[in-house]
């Protein structure tokens, strides 16, 4: 009698195994699910309308087949620049503050909870809070204020980086073992040495992988930037000035009555997601080099 | 040449737990020291209290003095510069995971401002000569991770790393209890030809090792210092009745 038992709980073992199995299995299923029927009907909307012209040329008027959105695309390279350089290294600097220096303190604490409710923050109040900030008003203390800007947009999604960047940072900085830091006390290395050039560069894969996370984020908004990069119909690269970049042309030309602007707007999202990708790649691949053999 | 300690009144505390009591002890130069008794008696907290990691818990602290060379080293120092002259080994093999074998040994010179390219080769490879490393990662020295070698490499590449900074004293807490025999006795090795350069001190919570390697023996129990005496007379006739139930293995 035991063995039947025994047997029958086996099988029941084995079943329940194949069964958590498929559930995990589907799970995965539904998570790349819609990513792939997104691409794939951008594909199928978008891909035809996408040749050299879209890369090289500024949109016609409407009526006027052809053009391109090179303007966006140029746009969209310098808000982001100019986003990545005001929320990377801010919201490193925060998260190792927060980590490293300020642990337990109330000044930490205070600063932890303002960047959550920082990262709550609607995208549209971040575009009128600049508007009121830097594009009504010109400071002189501050470049390129007083009106829409190249500049102005980059800080609204620069800000809007800063609470993913500063959280990741703080806990990727968390995971490193307490043995490696003090590994580096123990050889008498002061103690902000010790944080810069070991606790940082060991959490480094995963800190570039919350930039990139919060750049991906930002690179897709469209509502900031109404408020303060404006949006412009030609061709600039300049901070001074209004400039278009590629999500708000899209949410503009899907907008629009016109056929031609449609099909721009398709292949505008298509080339938007491409874009986003291959930057992330870039920046994973340009940061997986030069890693040592039997690290992980 | 290594210089002795001279322990006076020393008492050491994690928050309201009293965890060594009026520690008084002379460890000799250029000799290893062992420090054995049952886990919690407070030798690990000791030998933090030799280069100041104890005080980087933030509940930790610390009286009494304690004197290496002419240095007192909780009055005439800051904790940075002691550390430079006190070596310390851990109980697990602790390597910078992102760092070559190369730059993992240079690592206490190199974070403290020391960049001369051919001096930092000469330290790096006789550092891991003396820790008997060299002639497994010579070829490997700047191609791989510290973190890719065996466990008893590692703590070799640990130990070549505290000596890159030429100290004086070498605690090594526990070196060996996480690595197979074959690796332990490599260390044990290793801690023999280094006494005639360094003062060693090692907890241990292996008797057979402290027998091996120390001349001079100490037991704690409960943070206080029960005996401290040649490695020999503690194991062949303790004066104390707690000592000789200890090494007979009657507790703990």
């Amino acid at each position: 009698m035991s063995t039947t038992t025994s047997d029958f709980r086996s099988r029941m073992r084995a079943v329940t195994d194949d069964a958590v199995t498929m559930l995990a299995i589907l799970a995965t299923l539904l998570v790349i699910a819609p990513l792939v029927a997104i691409f794939g009907y951008l594909l199928y909307r978008g891909a035809s309308s996408v040749n050299l012209d879209f890369f090289t040329k500024i949109p016609k008027p409407p009526g006027e087949a052809g053009g391109g959105m090179a303007n966006a695309i140029l746009g969209s390279g310098v808000v982001l620049a100019v986003a990545s350089l005001i929320g990377v290294p801010i919201g490193i600097g925060g998260g190792i503050f927060l980590a490293e220096f300020g642990r337990g303190t109330k000044l930490a604490n205070t600063i932890r909870f303002t960047a959550d409710v920082l990262n709550g923050v609607p995208s549209i109040v971040m575009g009128m809070a600049i508007y009121l900030l830097i594009v009504s008003p010109r400071h002189s203390f501050i470049p390129f204020s007083g009106h829409f800007s190249a500049f102005a947009g980059g800080v609204a999604l620069g800000i809007m980086m800063i609470p993913t960047v500063c959280r990741t940072t703080e806990e990727m900085l968390l995971m490193v073992p307490h043995a490696v830091r003090e590994a580096a006390l123990g050889l008498g290395i002061p103690n902000w040495r010790s944080v810069l050039s070991i606790t940082v560069k060991t959490a480094s894969p995963g800190i570039i992988t919350g930039c990139m996370l919060a750049f991906a984020r930002i690179a897709g908004e469209t509502a900031p930037l109404i408020f303060t990069a404006l949006g412009n119909a030609y061709m600039s690269a300049s901070l001074d000035k209004p400039i278009e970049t590629l999500p708000f042309q899209i949410y503009i030309f899907a907008l629009s009555p016109y056929e031609d602007w449609h099909r721009l707007a398709w292949a505008g999202s298509l080339v938007l997601i491409v874009l986003i990708v291959m930057a992330v790649s870039l920046v994973r691949w340009v940061t997986s080099r030069g890693v040592l053999k039997g690290n992980t | 040449m290594g210089v002795g300690i001279a322990v006076t009144n020393l008492n050491a505390w994690y928050g309201t737990n009293h965890t060594l009591q009026d520690i008084n002890l002379n460890i000799p130069a250029n000799h290893a020291t062992a420090l054995i008794g049952p886990s919690g008696c407070g030798k690990s907290t000791f030998v933090r209290c030799l280069n100041r990691m104890h005080e980087t818990n933030p509940i930790a602290r610390v009286t009494g003095s304690v004197r290496i060379g002419d240095l007192d080293i909780y009055e005439d120092a800051k904790p940075v510069q002691i550390r430079r002259r006190v070596g310390m080994v851990f109980q697990r093999p602790n390597p910078f995971p992102t760092m070559s074998i190369y730059d993992n040994v240079a690592s206490g010179l190199k974070l403290n401002g020391y960049s001369n390219r051919r001096v930092l080769d000469e330290i790096v490879e006789r550092s891991l000569k003396n820790s008997a490393l060299w002639d497994e990662v010579k070829d490997d020295l700047k191609k791989k991770s510290g973190a890719s070698l065996s466990g008893g490499q590692q703590q070799r590449l640990c130990i070549a790393r505290a000596l890159a900074v030429d100290p004086e004293v070498l605690l090594m807490d526990e070196p060996a209890s996480a690595l197979d025999p074959v690796s332990t006795s490599k260390i044990e090795d290793l801690i023999f030809q280094l006494k005639s350069q360094y003062t060693i001190v090692i907890v241990t919570h292996n008797m057979q090792q402290a027998a091996r390697v120390a001349e001079k023996t100490g037991f704690f129990l409960n943070g206080r210092l029960v005996e401290f005496d040649s490695t020999h007379k503690i194991f062949t006739n303790p004066s104390d009745k707690r000592t000789e139930d200890y090494i007979t293995g009657r507790f703990g």
